[in-house]
């Protein structure tokens, strides 16, 4: 997919500060939609432009940086200033790095999530840096009466190498903001060869507070006069209050206010395209002096609840239904090539099998909260969200405000993984303070709230057949993907783009769905779709490979390499020459097929193309009578084109995306029972604890001649069939259920 | 109900209720917000301080358990992050959202008062107790071999790629 970049709709300005800096801006055209391919995400409003600030130039040559995205451990936070320093030629340790506040009017795009830092701001914030410094040569070749072209930049200076003149950025800062500003189609960004800061690696300007202590998050927010909220919301999705005793509440100890909130229409049974942010749970929400007294007072609680129809939905009656489905004619038709049913028939050999992944809560360490403030008719909020401008508008939108009236401030994520796009607890929190006027209220989620209560990485469940000619070559594929959703309307991240591979290069293809009804609410999960997808490709494509007695990694080469047709989804980038390069590279790098295991130990291999970049995994497991499993190594082999901005934190995405990826291999599931999450624990919802990861991840790039990708996600999904099907190289036993805890397995 | 506590190095009164947990007093009684809750059931870590020397779930120990000890924080595990933990954690990067790492800090911290230098097998037992939601747990091990003088040849391939090579 292309990405969104700045064009002509936007141009900069430079603008002088007080005391004789330079602020360089970009400024968008409100009217265009320079967002537009991330989905009507133009910067609304009307004629006020405002500045995207970036660079700021202190007269003492001081830098500052604007780090525009909210930052939860994805990084961007460093590594998009990182992009805007080489350009604009200074030290990396001379800048300063300034989180930006919402204003997506002057900011842009200012969002985490997809993956999508990198590829939105690559191109326009080489362009910032490019433009400033070119003022700054400009405003040198001013002050000297010398041509521009004689002049250089580095290390935050202008030389004139022929005078041996040199002047700071500081210096030249005031001078340089009355340039003219260039056209940013004529700015002249670096060679790549000539990279300082793109491509080192820079720490992450946080860790000196965090290792302090020191105060950071959402949870850690606080306001003079600030009250503390517990919110019990029905444990039946949507379901809402009929009686409580709130009178009995009030009086505990400790507890200001107790009340009962609505919540919001069931929005979850309509099956929105995207992500819904309000709370449709109703409940009763505690306020009281501290938090822990509103968690006291919560147990002497006494609610009769309204549980709607979702009480009749349950883990176990979805699995009876998807069956049934399974053996009906699909209902919705999503990509259907050659004669799949005609080839399976004419097929030397046929494997079926059929697949299932969970739905899967996010878990985020900090639990969800947000601090609301209503004063005077309008709304101040501190709230850690991947989200925080759609946040305000769910607010605006629960509440009846306008959104001019509603500030957000965005802090530290404690987590993200895609829980916090969605914003519930954010319009609870205001929903709250707005029957505490004056008094500023935190909302704080306790664990068990957290898990129960959160937008699951929906179930999935898939039937397939496949069927390889006599020479072992894969001719048929047939899969029946049952979903949720209602008609042809899929529930929120079901949906699978029906064109992405193996589509295209199986001769007879047929990828089809049928939905079942349901009022969980789900949403995306760090890697949405392919955290379970890859799972079952690449673990039925693992089986095919088995029956056709190749070897795994060349049977996927194979496939790669079948003449491919087009496909209608145009957006579908998939290259296979890519996929094909970091499969060889990671067999490379792990000895795949040279090395001799011990019994008991084997090899499992996986790709994926996701979020614009290329990974394939290779896990070595070993197995002892217990079924117990260690991963003794992981390697890697990652395209995220031509550079990899910060190795430092991309060692870190992808080793981290290894051990978060194993957690849904084993131990984590969300049951839904009479239209509840059952699981509310760390000891029911297991993430990988040290003892139990992998010691050595090892991570290799390769670097192609493509823009830069991100790399909060597509690391992740490979993990889990590379381990699945090493297990079942090590020991014979195909898995096709997740979690594999429930058929007996643990981590060593 | 009245309790004096002894939380890094100061003597301090608080009144509050006999059954409420440490965290609670430590972060909204004390304003020491640098002791994170995750899960109030002892099963993640993030809540961890040291009493008497020793890493405890602060969620799991009420204010009245905690009067008798010196408690530590990480806020007073060093006057200025000079710990060998704390300098090891930003050299090596360690943190990604960070919020589990107070927690990750005060338990290794107790590691190494009572094994200076541990093992992988020390350090794994030690740590299992910790969940890292960001999965940090290469570099976590790494940071505390370090800040113990441990050797190790891993570093490199925690903190850079093993390779970065162009395609031809």
């Amino acid at each position: 997919m292309d990405t969104p970049m700045l064009d002509r709709r936007s141009f900069l300005r430079a603008t002088a500060l007080a005391g004789g800096g330079m602020m360089l801006a970009i400024y968008f055209d409100p009217a265009a939609d320079v967002l537009g391919q991330e989905g009507s995400r133009a910067p609304a409003g009307g004629a006020a432009y405002k500045p995207w600030a970036f660079i700021k130039i202190d007269p003492n040559g001081a830098v500052t940086i604007m780090g525009k995205n909210p930052e939860g451990g994805q990084g961007a936070k460093v590594h998009l200033p990182m992009i805007v320093a080489d350009e604009l030629g200074v030290d990396w340790k001379t800048v300063r790095i300034e989180q930006a506040p919402l204003d997506e009017q002057s900011f842009g795009i200012q969002r985490t999530g997809g993956s999508t830092a990198t590829p939105i701001n690559w191109e326009p914030l080489r362009q910032v840096g490019a433009a400033a410094r070119g003022m700054l040569l400009a405003a040198a070749a001013q002050t000297w009466s010398v041509p521009a072209s004689e002049l250089t930049a580095a290390s935050g200076r202008v030389q004139h190498a022929a005078t041996s003149r040199s002047l700071g950025y500081g210096e030249l800062a005031a001078r340089a903001a009355a340039m003219p500003v260039p056209d940013l189609k004529t700015v002249t960004v670096k060679d790549p060869k000539d990279y300082t800061i793109i491509g080192t690696s820079a720490r992450s300007d946080a860790v000196p507070a965090i290792v302090r202590g020191e105060p950071l998050y959402g949870i850690d927010t606080k306001l003079p006069g600030m009250l503390h909220a517990v919110y019990e919301k029905c444990p039946v999705f949507g379901g809402k209050v009929a009686t409580a005793n709130i009178d009995e509440i009030k009086r505990l100890p400790g507890v200001r206010n107790a009340f009962v909130v609505e919540g919001g229409p069931d929005l979850v049974r309509t099956y929105p395209v995207c992500c819904i942010g309000v709370s449709h749970s109703g409940g009763v929400a505690i306020v009281a002096d501290s938090w822990w007294q509103a968690q006291q007072a919560r147990t002497k609680l006494r609610v009769t609840w309204n549980e709607g129809p979702t009480a009749a939905d349950s883990s176990a009656g979805f699995a009876t239904r998807a069956l049934e489905l399974s053996k009906q004619p699909p209902a919705i038709k999503l990509y259907n090539d050659g004669d799949a049913e005609g080839a399976l028939r004419g097929a030397a050999k046929t494997v079926e099998a059929a697949y299932y992944y969970p739905f899967l809560a996010h878990a985020t360490l900090e639990p969800q909260n947000c601090t609301a403030h209503f004063h005077d008719g309008k709304m101040e909020i501190w709230v850690g969200s991947q989200t925080p401008r759609e946040g305000r508008q769910v607010v605006a939108q629960s509440l009846g405000m306008n959104e001019s009236d509603i500030t957000v401030h965005f802090v530290r994520m404690g987590g993200g993984f895609g829980r916090r796009i969605l914003n519930d607890y954010m319009a609870d929190a205001a929903w709250i303070a707005r029957q505490m006027p004056g008094t500023p209220v935190k909302l704080l989620s306790s664990r068990e709230d957290d898990l129960r209560h959160d937008f699951y990485r929906p179930a999935g469940f898939h039937y397939f057949k496949g069927g390889l000619d006599a020479a072992g070559n894969l001719v048929a594929w047939q899969q029946h993907y049952v979903a949720f959703g209602e008609g042809e309307k899929f529930a929120p991240n079901t949906g699978i783009g029906g064109a992405s591979f193996p589509a295209g290069f199986v001769p007879n293809f047929s990828f089809n769905a049928s939905l079942m009804p349901m009022g969980i609410p789900t949403g995306p999960l760090r890697a949405p779709g392919t955290n379970g997808t890859t799972f079952v490709y690449q673990g039925f494509i693992d089986e095919l490979a088995v029956a056709s007695g190749k070897d795994p990694i060349a049977f996927r080469l194979a496939m790669l390499d079948t003449p491919r047709k087009l496909l209608p989804n145009a957006r579908d980038a998939f290259n296979a020459e890519r996929a094909k390069a970091v499969l060889r590279l990671a067999a490379e790098k792990s000895g795949w097929g040279k090395r001799t295991l011990p019994k008991g130990t084997g090899m499992g291999v996986a790709f994926l193309f996701a979020h614009q970049g290329y990974f394939a995994e290779i896990a070595e497991v070993s197995v002892d009578a217990m079924n117990r499993v260690r991963v003794n190594k992981v390697w890697v082999a990652g395209d995220i084109g031509s550079q990899v901005i910060n190795p430092l934190n991309a060692v870190h995405q992808v080793q981290g995306s290894v051990i978060d990826g194993m957690g849904a291999i084993m131990g984590q599931e969300t049951t839904i029972d009479r239209g509840r999450a059952v699981e509310s624990t760390f000891n029911q919802h297991r993430l990988v604890r040290m003892n139990q990861a992998p010691h050595d991840i090892e991570v290799h790039f390769l670097k192609t001649a493509n823009a830069p990708t991100g790399l909060g996600e597509p690391a992740l999904p490979p993990i889990i069939p590379a381990v699945v099907n090493a297990i079942h190289a090590a020991t014979g036993t195909r898995l096709r259920s997740l979690p594999i805890s429930k058929a007996g397995f643990s981590w060593a | 109900m009245p309790f004096t506590l002894n939380v890094n190095g100061k003597s301090v009164s608080v009144d509050v209720a006999a059954e409420m947990p440490l965290l609670w007093v430590l972060r909204d009684v004390l304003d020491l917000r640098g002791t994170k809750f995750g899960c109030g059931l002892g099963q993640c870590g993030a809540c961890t301080v040291h009493l008497n020397g020793v890493a405890v779930r602060s969620c799991q120990t009420t204010v009245s358990a905690a009067t008798r000890a010196p408690i530590v924080t990480l806020e007073g595990l060093s006057a200025d992050g000079s710990h060998p933990l704390q300098r090891a954690w930003e050299e090596l990067d360690v943190p990604q959202c960070g919020y589990c790492q107070a927690g990750q800090i005060m338990s290794a911290a107790a590691l190494l008062r009572r094994t200076p230098r541990p093992t992988d097998a020390d350090i794994d037992l030690a740590m299992s107790g910790n969940l890292c939601r960001c999965a940090t747990y290469t570099r976590i091990r790494e940071a505390i071999h370090r800040a113990a003088g441990n050797s190790t040849s891993t570093t490199a391939r925690l903190t850079e790629p093993a390779t970065i090579s162009t395609a031809q």
